[in-house]
């Protein structure tokens, strides 16, 4: 179709769906006075069952936690197609070697922003750790924290040092570790299908509601998935700057 | 004023649909697809609101205190996370198709047609 | 039960180890391990669905049981339509993976890695018994489908293929979201069931209905009902052909599936007074599916698409089945997806057969070389009849159950879109047969390059072969058989009427899931009649005259330019031009789909 038509065509179209989805709307309670049954319930519950004060996590991990099987392995399974689509073509090869390579796609980078990229490190490491373990007491959890946790070294790279940093973390490592993330929150479901009967059912003894190690299997998921996420995003950006820097057209034969 | 977010969403719904139809770069119409999903992001959160609520965070408040609604909240979440990774393998394919085709425009990556 | 989250969980954690191991694992462990886990998950599933037979149960993580109806855990409702397609599912897999063994020459974990994710997806939809969840193990399906149908990304078509896959499918998940989040906000309950009871007993107002609407919306996008079809064409024609296999022969299905679950379940209860536009409403989209889908199939040449053309047409079909909105409508449309999805997988890996000896997809291309390959010929042939619901044939018994549901429901001319559409489709790949394993037809008209060339990419890493492996054979062969026969196995018909009425008791599964009680509803018996037999003649008979007409006579698009048919021939070529590849295009239609849906559906059900 034209383009001419094609935009007469949605605007009709759409003019009827805005109509529809207004009317729709209109029935939903008006905003902030929502009164729902289910949370009511789990805002009385988690705390005295689950021992954790943070109840988006708790949901996340314990109560609706099949729906964070499946979405971190969404996450996962769209890594590994990143992986697959941006792979090495048989008219391609890895361009530059260490020695030869422009590091920053802009032309080198300064010694100050080198530096600062340096310092960030460790900073950033701390936090999501924190966030990371903290995620039943506090906001946070593991994908939250594992989204921080994987800035660490792409402040790094974005401070010009990425041939070097890919050097000391071989994708190798990365999918592995992106796997035994994923693989290891699996793992503490089927615990507690092994040890109390039923998938996802809490086998680790409580603590003291407020202090670390105190949800049960709420803590391991959360650390898990931090790993999990980690791993997976720092794939995923590292393959799209290896097409960025390394990846060069071979020449004709 | 009540009503407002969840108008708010469904013109986002409409706009981003618009944006694919109408873009003329491959990129935007990615992009345009992140601005329909914001309308879903709108329309959970705005539904789960409570007028006078707290975080459902009961670190420091007693458990019985009148909170927002948590479910929504992790809907959103299993949302973002969603978005963020079907985004980024669309840009995978953007990457390759500019490779491939030469051009991003909609128009020039027409192999398979009747 | 306690295996009941492990079809779900193996391959997960599968998929995970392949992809953490695939560096240093050989190609023969690739295979091996994964279809080991794929059998093990069918024999999961197989013993879900006896247990289901019983008694359909649920299953709640984390042990959250409900309290006085109000569940705040997820569940896996288990019934033994569920189950029973958890199982279809898991068997077309291993078939598949089987199939690949020797199809590629070289594929790392990877493959193996996201098939088992797939799987993973497709069981844990099947099962599932909350709403949210449904969404998630849709995009899990969805998100895995876009990597595989790039597979072969050295080609341009891959990329285009899955850019159009993945827009228009998000834009049906965040309809989804939408729908969600509305009946979040009237019920506060993700669960189902609880939703149901939730709803029932009060009218359907605006909000429910556009819930409603989105959620359809949703699915009929991955049941690629017209106008929110055009992805799959696109996408089959290059996802490498075990994944074809997969996407015609469960994946789409499961949006169909998708409604039925969730009318009978959710909006049965508001919706029940006004079924009768409902039913209109669906039957109306199914029936214009049907026929569009195998008006587009024959004039095909790019044989893939032909048979992803004709899989939308089926799936008008089963539509039409589910949106007469009985017990009988269900219980064909059960089976008929049955004998429908090991057809089409059959067929998808001949012509992948074809594709590996001979590195084409076009079908004047191909003409007279399947000669080389007359095994494979006949079981195309047979393979074809069957699509046209040859009696006795799994279809054959699915068919008669919709038309007799059809004319129970009070639609008399739905039987006659059925044939019509087998007719076109059977005699499609009929031709298809005639041209490529026997020669017969005319040669190449020239017309239609842009098809030609599309079907010339170099696809899937083959080149010409002068062999193909037995493995490659065995499969489409047993599934060929499989569908021919499975419908005359005693009990197994009347099964999944049994399993199919159980599915349509909206009370029942309220029961069951929030309460674990069970009641069983009597199911009449069905028989075949003498006007099911005329219909299936009818079918195959239009098939091979269909076959006839497009070897021997003149051009699809030169026979109706004269006469009293050209604006016919006009429409056809016309909607045929609609598919231009251009995602902008798709999802402007999708929006007509779904203003129309939408508008249809406030107008008729208030």
């Amino acid at each position: 179709m034209s383009r001419c038509v094609r935009l007469s065509v949605f605007a009709l179209a759409a003019t009827v769906l805005a109509a529809v989805l207004i009317v729709g709307f209109a029935g939903l309670p008006a905003f902030g006075h929502f009164h729902g049954v289910d949370g009511n319930v789990i805002d009385g519950v988690g705390v005295t069952e689950r021992h954790a004060t943070d109840l988006v996590t708790a949901l996340n991990f314990d109560f609706r936690g099949f729906d964070t099987l499946g979405e971190e392995f969404i996450l996962f399974g769209s890594v590994l197609g990143i992986v697959l689509i941006l792979r090495e073509l048989r008219d391609e090869h890895q361009g530059p070697r260490l020695e030869e390579a422009d590091e920053h796609m802009l032309g080198g980078a300064s010694e100050a922003l080198r530096l600062l990229g340096l310092i960030l490190v460790p900073v950033l490491l701390a936090i999501g750790g924190y966030i990371v373990v903290h995620g039943q007491i506090t906001p946070g959890g593991g994908f939250q924290g594992g989204i921080v946790l994987a800035t660490a070294p792409l402040s790094l790279f974005l401070a010009g040092r990425y041939l070097r940093t890919r050097f000391v973390a071989p994708h190798t490592m990365l999918e592995v570790g992106e796997a035994v993330g994923a693989a290891g929150y699996a793992m503490v479901g089927i615990a507690g299908l092994v040890f109390v009967g039923i998938f996802l059912k809490n086998f680790l003894p409580f603590g003291i509601p407020g202090h670390l190690l105190s949800a049960g299997q709420i803590d391991v998921a959360s650390l898990a998935v931090g790993v999990e996420v980690s791993g997976a995003f720092l794939v995923a950006w590292s393959e799209f700057l290896d097409q960025a820097i390394m990846v060069r057209r071979r020449r004709a034969q | 004023m009540s009503f407002l977010p969840f108008a708010v969403a469904a013109w986002l719904f409409i706009a981003g649909l618009y944006g694919i139809v109408a873009s003329r770069n491959l990129v935007r119409t990615i992009l345009s697809l992140t601005i329909v999903q914001s309308a879903t992001y709108v329309v959970l959160l705005g539904v789960g609101y409570r007028n006078g609520g707290a975080a459902p965070i009961f670190a420091d408040i007693p458990a019985v205190t009148k909170a927002v609604d948590p479910v929504v909240q992790v809907l959103v979440l299993t949302d973002v996370v969603i978005e963020a990774t079907v985004t980024a393998l669309l840009l995978a394919l953007a990457v390759q198709a500019h490779k491939r085709f030469g051009s991003l425009d909609p128009n020039d990556l027409r192999v398979l047609r009747d | 039960m306690s295996i009941t989250a492990l079809p779900v969980v193996v391959p997960l954690v599968s998929a995970a180890v392949l992809t953490g191991a695939r560096r240093w694992s050989p190609r023969l462990v690739n295979d091996a391990g994964a279809t080991a886990v794929s059998l093990a998950v069918v024999v999961l599933c197989t013993l879900l669905l006896v247990r289901s037979l019983h008694h359909p149960f649920a299953y709640w993580m984390g042990g959250w049981r409900p309290k006085h109806m109000v569940s705040i855990g997820i569940a896996l409702s288990v019934d033994s339509i569920g189950a029973g397609l958890a199982t279809f599912a898991a068997v077309l897999v291993t078939a598949s993976l089987i199939y690949s063994w020797r199809y590629f020459d070289s594929i790392d974990g990877l493959f193996h890695a996201l098939m088992l994710l797939f799987l993973a997806a497709m069981a844990g939809f099947s099962l599932t018994g909350d709403l949210f969840n449904l969404i998630v193990f849709f995009e899990l399906m969805g998100a895995v489908a876009y990597a595989l149908t790039a597979y072969q990304i050295e080609s341009r078509g891959p990329i285009q293929g899955a850019i159009n896959f993945a827009i228009s499918n998000s834009v049906a998940a965040y309809a989804m979201f939408l729908g969600v989040g509305l009946l979040y906000a009237r019920t506060g309950a993700l669960n189902m069931a609880q939703i149901g009871a939730a709803l029932d007993g009060h009218r359907a107002d605006p909000l429910v209905i556009v819930a409603m609407v989105l959620l359809f919306a949703g699915f009929l996008t991955k049941a690629a009902a017209i106008p929110l079809h055009f992805w799959l064409a696109d996408a089959h024609s290059v996802a490498p052909t075990p994944v074809c296999v997969l996407f015609s022969g469960v994946m789409v299905e499961l949006g169909v599936y998708a409604i039925a679950r969730l009318y009978w379940t959710i909006f049965a209860g508001p919706l029940g007074p006004h079924a009768v536009s409902l039913r209109a409403i669906l039957i109306g989209f199914g029936a214009v599916t049907a026929l569009g889908g195998a008006i587009m199939c024959f004039t095909q040449r790019h044989v893939k698409r032909l048979l992803a053309f004709s899989t939308i047409s089926h799936v008008g079909v089963f539509l039409c089945g589910v949106g007469l909105l009985s017990g009988a409508g269900l219980a064909g449309t059960a089976v008929y997806i049955v004998g429908h999805g090991l057809d089409k997988a059959a067929l998808f890996m001949m012509v992948g057969i074809l594709l590996h000896r001979f590195g084409s997809l076009d079908e004047f291309d191909l003409r007279g070389k399947g000669r080389a390959l007359p095994l494979v010929g006949v079981l195309f042939g047979a393979a074809g009849l069957v699509l046209a619901a040859f009696p006795l044939t799994t279809g054959f018994f699915g068919k008669s159950l919709l038309e007799a549901a059809a004319i129970d429901g009070h639609y008399p001319w739905l039987p006659a879109v059925f044939v019509i559409s087998s007719a076109l489709t059977g005699g499609a790949v009929l031709r298809v047969g005639g041209r490529v394993f026997l020669g017969w037809g005319r040669g190449d008209p020239g017309d239609d390059s842009g098809a030609r060339e599309a079907s010339r990419e170099p696809d899937e890493e083959t080149e010409s072969r002068d062999r193909t492996p037995p493995s490659m054979v065995v499969v489409p062969a047993v599934l060929v058989a499989a569908t021919a026969a499975l419908g005359v196995i005693p009990g197994l018909v009347p099964g999944i009427e049994r399993a199919a009425y159980g599915f349509g008791d909206h009370a029942a599964y309220i029961g069951w899931v929030l309460r674990g009680s069970a009641r069983f509803p009597a199911v009449p018996h069905t028989h075949l009649a003498a006007y099911d037999y005329v219909y299936a003649a009818g079918a195959v008979a239009g098939a091979v005259a269909m076959a006839a007409v497009g070897l021997f006579g003149p051009g699809v698009r030169v026979t109706l330019a004269r006469g009293a048919l050209a604006p016919l021939t006009g429409a056809v070529n016309g909607f045929r031009d609609l598919h231009s590849g251009h995602i902008g295009d798709y999802i402007a239609w999708w929006t007509v789909g779904a203003a129309v849906l939408g508008a249809a559906s406030l107008l008729l059900l208030t």
